[in-house]
């Protein structure tokens, strides 16, 4: 059974809402990291779209009724936040070299 | 970086990262997993406290220099290599150590994670002496 064949399940008809809404928000972060006008935005909308790639991989998890991918998960979220974290200090860093 | 919010959120993360590694390290052995995935999320817990507190308080962290540490994982790996010579089996074959324990448990110790825990070790030692040397350049 694979999920090509579609949803089996309430429980699925719920995941597929889930990956449409998911998608959409990716896109939507996706076009702020090109559009965005500071490089904060776009540093924010990055982090957005780990989160929402975090919520894609718990959404197939579920959807594909595989515990496994959940690890996948975690691993994008702890590495996500250095991600943003290693950004916010390239700003600071860019700011402070500026003023001077 | 001087932030409060960064500080106290490290202090909590490093324990979930390093915690999570030495999981991904253990299970490696036959599920997703493994030392290379394993070394870089705890590479990534000592960056996370390299950007909070600052080069010399990760250096205090780590208590050894991170090249020492890519020096023991490569010997762990060739050492692991090598425990075929005890039963004259061809360079890296499996050699397994297996004890009974009261109460029907038995540990089993291998040369398979010997050369993971290398592998870790190896992933540690370079991914930090980059980010060493790109904090100090």
């Amino acid at each position: 059974m694979s999920l090509l064949d579609g949803p089996t399940s309430l429980l699925q008809v719920a995941a597929y809402i889930a990956f449409a809404a998911t998608t959409l928000a990716f896109i939507a972060s996706f076009v702020r990291v090109v559009v965005g006008p500071s490089l904060a935005d776009r540093v924010l909308a990055l982090d957005m779209m780990g989160l929402v790639s975090v919520s894609l991989i718990a959404t197939y998890a579920i959807a594909a009724d595989q515990a496994l991918f959940l690890d996948a998960a975690l691993a994008l979220a702890l590495i996500g936040f250095l991600g943003t974290v290693a950004f916010a200090r390239f700003i600071e860093l860019r700011r402070r070299s500026s003023h001077e | 970086m001087n932030s409060l919010i960064l500080r106290t959120t490290t202090q909590l993360m490093i324990t979930i990262l390093l915690l999570f590694s030495v999981f991904l390290l253990l299970r490696g052995h036959d599920l997703p997993g493994g030392g290379f995935i394993g070394g870089l999320v705890a590479a990534a817990a000592v960056a996370l406290y390299l950007i909070a507190f600052g080069a010399d308080a990760a250096t205090l962290l780590l208590r050894v220099r991170p090249r020492a540490l890519l020096g023991a994982g490569l010997l762990a790996g060739v050492l692991a290599g090598l425990m075929g010579m005890v039963t004259a089996e061809p360079f890296l074959t499996g050699q397994w150590l297996i004890f009974d324990l009261p109460g029907n448990a038995e540990v089993k110790l291998s040369s398979v994670l010997l050369f993971d825990v290398g592998v870790y070790l190896v992933v540690v030692g370079a991914v930090l002496t980059m980010l060493f040397a790109l904090e100090q350049g």
